[in-house]
């Protein structure tokens, strides 16, 4: 049987990079993959740059500029595969907190000449402009879930990517309860698993790096810090992290906000 | 034949092999260079703007998320700068952790732009991934010795990309010595392979092009530099980082979406690996030295083509300072000191892989933060770059357009330049009229 090797794209949006560098973490597995699929656009990896169409693309970053606006659907249109990576791709990230401000005065703060700066109001998920086939959670992925995606690909199934909050991980992995027995404020009943619990294995509360998880209850949770003794100042910081403008962490924050 | 058909215009539209998006315009009339512009188009993400109103702990976090592969950096001067705020000292093995996870940082970052993103300019290759299939042995090694580094940064900050263990006052979980035992053989094998990683290097055939340079790097009598020191020069600079910006100033020009940093009364400067070898030679650890010398090299590099070559030796460097300190590990008794709020203002800088990075933070009674200032390596080489390019460029007009742009993007990467960093790189133009 002839065998194509699938094309890939990597495309970087408003980000760190650290998404699209856990490719080139993956240490072990790096060139695996790269016999396995076509690293045809990746300017991160190399300067070769094969043309589309691409069989998958991995988009990085969100959308703030008016440029960024028209080049994503560029993407979409010569992509077979549009797979997001991250907390800026799937909920517009920590850049997300000008969506809450006025960005106006964000250029100002940070820039001496307002006018050379082009950008949106708002950051936002690329699932807010083209259909996004898979949305890989995580500021950053996990490099696990980001093989499990290309293996996927190669296998023509879909990525067996858990969507429990990261309670059900702390069970397993046997972690000691930081919210009930150690009394620390802590995200972990209501954001998606995918880091491992890590924060909880090194005595640290869960910050949220992988955003909502599809079935929770924020009162609840903002109750239970509450009971903490947390300020509500405080426990709507949490909620504006690097995935805040999703919800309901954003309806979260900004209940938070009002009163 | 007129000057018009002398004249032509090249384009790539994408400078690869460095972290971030960025452009270089080059405008070449008549055979002379007329300008060569380094624009980043890295969208802005006006991180100082978002951190106020954030709370002091939170800075480490955040700022973390403005590079993915120097996070340790953001993390480190962000931390520095809230314990000067705070009057805090932090000595004895916490000190020496926090030097721990930065050797991780270091030879993680610099393994992966030796030689998968500047090796293969010096080799004719598009990417390591071809060059893996010419030399498949050299590339395994060189990804076995970026794990080393990884693992490194994974065991003590939780894991490699935005660490999760790192806060102001210590650590949330210290190691215990039995966990490095695996790690600890590894960084053995590790500190060989960089050594014979420092011979590759150096047997790569670079340009002829020494300059004449400022370099402004951190420098501590005991230590080669990663959190603390002086800030110093080979001009004479010689301040407490707190002084910074009376020195150095951040302007911000039409075609970047990054500020361009000045050292004022001098121009510009150059940050990272050859600024630190070449001010703080002494400090550097026996062994390193001793490869140094085994090389043929002198006490100072001027040439920054052959920053492949110093990045390679802070690699050995790196490694040879996390064997020295897992053996003297010992557990201390609390991950973190524990310190009471107060106002103020704080200054930090730590040296990224790619040179200086400085926070400035005014923290309120309750511990939010009122302003911040961040001012990372590239912005402050992104002039020294530019500069290069004019001095570089003259000498190899006779190049085709093609081999032009591919030793002109060398030149870049000479710096491993980091425009994610920097805007809070790089497509490239030549025009030749």
């Amino acid at each position: 049987m002839l065998h194509v090797k699938p094309k890939l794209a990597v495309w970087k949006f408003a980000s760190c990079d650290g998404c699209q560098l856990s490719l080139l973490d993956c240490e072990d597995e790096l060139l695996a993959v790269a016999d396995a699929v076509q690293i045809a656009y990746f300017p991160e990896a190399t300067r070769e740059m094969v043309e589309g169409p691409y069989d998958v693309s991995f988009v990085e970053g969100s959308v703030t500029t008016p440029h960024d606006e028209e080049r994503i659907w560029e993407i979409r249109e010569i992509s077979k595969v549009v797979i997001t990576l991250g907390a800026c791709a799937t909920s517009g990230g920590i850049q997300a907190l000008r969506n809450f401000a006025d960005v106006q005065e964000f250029t100002n703060i940070v820039y001496a000449n307002p006018q050379y700066i082009e950008t949106l109001d708002k950051s936002l998920p690329i699932s807010n402009y083209i259909k996004v086939d898979f949305e890989l959670r995580g500021c950053p992925i996990d490099k696990y879930q980001l093989l499990e995606v290309v293996i996927s690909l190669l296998a023509g199934k879909r990525p067996n990517i858990p969507t429990h909050s990261v309670c059900m991980d702390c069970k397993l992995n046997l972690n000691n309860c930081v919210l009930v027995a150690g009394r620390e404020p802590c995200l972990g009943p209501v954001t998606q698993a995918g880091c491992g619990a890590l924060c909880p294995a090194y005595n640290r509360g869960c910050y949220g790096c992988f955003g909502p998880q599809d079935s929770t209850n924020t009162d609840s949770m903002i109750d239970v810090w509450r009971h903490l003794g947390v300020a509500d100042e405080t426990i709507m910081r949490a909620f504006r992290g690097f995935n805040g403008f999703l919800e309901p962490f954003k309806g979260a924050s900004e209940r938070l906000e009002q009163k | 034949m007129n000057v018009l058909s002398r004249s032509k215009t090249i384009k790539v539209d994408y400078l690869a092999r460095v972290e971030g998006e960025g452009a270089l315009f080059i405008k070449i009339k008549n055979n002379e260079l007329e300008y060569c512009k380094l624009k980043i188009f890295e969208p802005p993400r006006f991180f100082e703007a978002f951190l106020q109103g954030r709370s002091f702990k939170e800075a480490p976090d955040i700022t973390a998320r403005i590079c993915g592969i120097c996070p340790i950096a953001y993390i480190m001067s962000s931390i520095h700068a809230m314990e000067r705020i705070l009057g805090l000292q932090i000595g004895g093995q916490l000190r020496e952790l926090r030097r721990l996870v930065y050797c991780g940082e270091w030879i993680e970052s610099h393994v992966l732009h030796v030689f998968m993103l500047h090796a293969p300019d010096f080799l004719g290759y598009q990417d390591a991934i071809q060059l893996a299939g010419d030399k498949p042995e050299l590339v395994k090694m060189a990804l076995r010795l970026k794990k080393a580094g990884n693992e490194l940064v994974r065991l003590l900050g939780g894991r490699e990309i935005h660490p999760i263990n790192i806060k102001v006052g210590g650590f949330y979980k210290v190691p215990e010595k039995a966990d490095f035992a695996s790690l600890l053989e590894e960084l053995k094998w590790a500190k060989d392979a960089s050594i014979e990683a420092v011979n590759v290097a150096k047997s790569l055939e670079c340009p002829d092009f020494n300059q004449n340079y400022e370099f402004v790097a951190l420098h501590h009598p005991d230590e080669y530099p990663f959190n603390e020191g002086k800030l110093i020069s080979n001009t004479g600079l010689d301040i407490d980082i707190k002084e910074y910006e009376d020195h150095f100033e951040e302007i911000h020009i039409e075609h970047s979406n990054a500020l361009q940093s000045i050292h004022k009364g001098h121009g510009n400067y150059f940050v990272g690996p050859m600024a630190r070898y070449n001010l703080n030679y002494d400090q550097l650890s026996d062994l390193t030295k001793q490869v140094a010398v085994d090389i043929g090299y002198d006490r100072q590099v001027t040439n920054p083509f052959q920053s492949i070559v110093v990045r390679s030796l802070e690699t050995v460097y790196a490694i040879d300072e996390a064997i020295r300190i897992i053996e003297n590990y010992e557990k201390p008794d609390k991950p973190a000191v524990e310190y009471e709020i107060k106002p103020g203002i704080g200054w930090g800088s730590t040296e990224a892989p790619r040179g200086i990075l400085y926070h400035r933070y005014e923290i309120d009674e309750k511990g939010i933060i009122k302003t911040a200032k961040i001012v990372p390596p590239t912005a402050q080489n992104q002039g020294r770059i530019e500069e290069d390019l004019s001095n570089f460029i003259p000498q190899f007009l006779s190049l085709n357009d093609e081999d032009l742009t591919w030793k002109c993007e060398q030149a870049v990467r000479n710096y491993d330049p980091c425009i994610s960093c920097a805007t809070h790189f790089l497509k490239l133009e030549i025009e030749r009229i």
